[in-house]
């Protein structure tokens, strides 16, 4: 099948300082796409230079493509028959995404006049119809009111209405439940699975979170420092990590179940984008370097098991004859 | 086990406005919470925004006065805020907070920071300050030749541990974390994790550990309280609660947690959000959002009771629980 979205050699420099160093990606039609790593890892900046929507002092290179159409610095008429269109985008903070001073049905309404041309009553209804697919209760009696008068998971159940207003093909939802509290982020978890059920549209699903990406899709790249260093199914990530950044990660989270015993973080921090190291950047923190590693960069390859791998002495693979014995005990 | 600080029956109202012309209308921000933390104990409280759990934090150190009840630390109760007695508590008694550049100052190195709760309180002589930060330093994990940095020359987990070493400074007895690793990434946070893991127990140190990251509290504290509404719903050991949960809150409560690995389906989840704390239901302020709701928790206030093995909980709807008297 044809991809939905190609990402090729993406590269993203702030006043020179380069915080994207060339990634490389795909989305499928329908599939749901996670994206995680630390914070400052480019995660966010990938999909706002694929859209255009980074300030003018950022230098773009490289090439995304929607179906064919190039839209790398494309011209602005070309993006925004796009954004919103074909790709729609929720944030963080859903409240600081709306508009305060005006009533939430009309905000609505604008987004499908401007994606759709309905208007009038028709415009009216189809909001009325988002308000209730997203799970906002008695939709009509609260058409009229302001952002303020909805808690934050409401607000960001208005913007995933709003994204869903130019029915698009992508949904790009970057850190959707990081200001949720839990029981309200499993709310909204699960409403983005079911909508994606229902309108079959692809998710691109940015997040820091293991967890909740491990239960909204079904491919994962982990980023580091402006790379993708290891990406594959979350069944073969998940199951077993093979970058020692991405084994890092997980064994960095406390657990539910199981002992309490320390936890095993990865020593020092992310380095600054201003003075990368020269080799893998992840080789200062990383048990596993030798030599090679802080003078080459590691390029992300592909594995027998289909995974893509940037690293030089990554994690033994799985042994098939020890799945097999696992298997029968 | 005696009680190095406990809290008996707390209260705590705020007055908001509706709008810019509207009545003020009382918000019950804390309504009625009492626990108890023994030395050395590490004390978890968890709950959603709005439950009150910072503002139970602020007023076990006297910070926000209790409008009912009564906190009292190492059988005293706690003498009113900004009396010199207040002040001279506050040696023993200490906070670390979720934001670290918001509760460093920017134009002091750190190394000043980390000294000036012992000029405050006047700890020993010019040299033993000095000793006494090289070592507070060193048991953060800082390097001392950080120690002439400003804060913004830090990274993020490096300022909470510059943070929780002036909190150390002056050997505290009792340690309110208020959401200390929430801002930071995993792999800093497992850092930060593991340096309260080592501060726990040591001298007798006890912890009040306030978050909503249900991991790290099981992996951290003794015991945990739930908290819903300015209320405590339920309490217990934390590999007990976390095994067993007993109130239905709890239970969303662990189970809206994703795991890596666990799928989505077979989660409860909750129907509804927590109500505005000015419009608080009757009853069981639980009850819009409960499963399990029925008429009785429509009109009445459920009471803690004993659930076993050291757990509490405050629910119409615990088959085989046994009431017990409220008092600790």
């Amino acid at each position: 099948m044809a991809n939905l979205v190609e990402i090729r050699d993406l590269r993203v420099a702030f006043d020179g300082v380069a915080v994207l160093h060339g990634i490389g990606l795909e989305v499928a039609p329908g599939e749901a796409l996670g994206l995680v790593g630390e914070s400052g890892c480019g995660k966010s900046v990938t999909w706002l230079a694929a859209l255009g929507l980074l300030p003018s002092k950022a230098s773009i290179d490289g090439s995304v493509r929607l179906q064919g159409q190039e839209l790398c610095n494309a011209p602005r008429s070309r993006l925004e028959r796009v954004r919103g269109g074909r790709i729609a985008m929720i944030f963080q903070d859903p409240a600081s995404a709306l508009n305060p001073v005006i009533r939430v049905g009309r905000q609505l309404c604008e987004a499908l006049r401007l994606h759709r041309g309905l208007t009038g009553a028709a415009g009216r209804a189809e909001a009325l119809r988002l308000m209730d697919m997203v799970g906002i209760p008695d939709a009509r009696g609260r058409f009229g009111l302001y952002p303020h008068e909805f808690s934050g998971g409401q607000c960001q159940r208005l913007m995933i209405a709003m994204a869903l207003a130019g029915e698009p093909e992508l949904l790009i939802a970057d850190e959707p439940t990081t200001a949720l509290d839990a029981t309200i982020q499993a709310q909204i978890l699960d409403l983005l699975a079911r909508l994606r059920a229902e309108t079959g549209m692809a998710v691109v699903f940015i997040s820091h979170d293991l967890g909740a990406v491990a239960q909204v899709c079904d491919r994962v790249c982990v980023m580091y420092a402006g790379r993708i260093v290891e990406q594959g199914s979350v069944a073969q990530l998940f199951g077993h990590p093979r970058h020692p950044y991405t084994r890092g990660l997980f064994d960095a989270i406390p657990r539910l179940y199981g002992p309490r015993g320390a936890l095993v973080p990865i020593s020092g921090t992310v380095p600054d984008p201003r003075h990368p190291p020269p080799g893998c950047a992840f080789a200062p923190r990383c048990a596993h370097a030798h030599g090679f590693c802080a003078t080459q960069v590691p390029r992300l390859l592909p594995q027998r098991d289909g995974r893509h791998l940037a690293c030089a002495f990554p994690l033994p693979e799985r042994d098939p004859q020890r799945d097999y014995e696992d298997a029968l005990t | 086990m005696s009680a190095l600080i406990e809290a008996e029956d707390l209260v705590r109202v705020y007055a908001t406005r509706q709008g810019l012309f509207g009545r003020a209308v009382p918000v019950r921000a804390v309504d009625g919470v009492s626990l108890r933390v023994a030395r050395g104990e590490t004390l978890g409280i968890v709950g959603e925004s709005g439950s009150g759990k910072s503002t139970l934090g602020r007023m076990l150190l006297g910070v926000d006065p209790a409008q009912g009840g009564v906190v009292r630390f190492d059988g005293a109760p706690l003498p009113d805020k900004g009396t010199p007695a207040w002040r001279a508590l506050r040696a023993r008694l200490q906070m670390v907070y979720q934001d670290p550049l918001a509760a460093l100052d920017r134009r002091l190195p750190i190394a000043r920071q980390i000294r000036e709760p012992l000029d405050i309180h006047a700890r020993g002589d010019d040299a033993a300050r000095r000793a006494r930060v090289a070592e507070l330093m060193q048991s953060v994990g800082l390097r001392a030749d950080q120690a002439g940095r400003y804060p913004h020359e830090l990274s993020g987990g490096q300022r909470q541990r510059v943070v929780i070493a002036r909190a150390l400074a002056c050997a505290p007895e009792l340690l309110v974390c208020d959401e200390p690793v929430s801002a930071l990434d995993v792999s800093i946070q497992a850092q930060v994790v593991n340096l309260l893991r080592g501060l726990r127990g040591e001298n007798g140190l006890a912890m009040v550990f306030i978050s909503h990251d249900l991991k790290v509290v099981r992996n951290l504290c003794d015991r945990v309280a739930v908290m819903y509404l300015g209320r405590i719903v339920e309490e217990g050991p934390v590999e007990r609660l976390f095994a067993a949960p007993r109130h239905p809150y709890t239970r969303a409560l662990i189970s809206s947690v994703p795991d890596p690995g666990q799928p989505l389906k077979g989660r409860i989840i909750l129907q509804g959000e927590p109500p505005n704390p000015a419009k608080r239901p009757p009853g069981c302020a639980f009850y819009p959002r409960c499963p399990q709701a029925s008429g009785i928790c429509r009109a009445e206030l459920p009471q803690m009771r004993a659930t076993g093995q050291g757990c509490r909980a405050a629910c119409h709807h615990l088959d085989g629980a046994d009431p017990v008297p409220q008092a600790a």
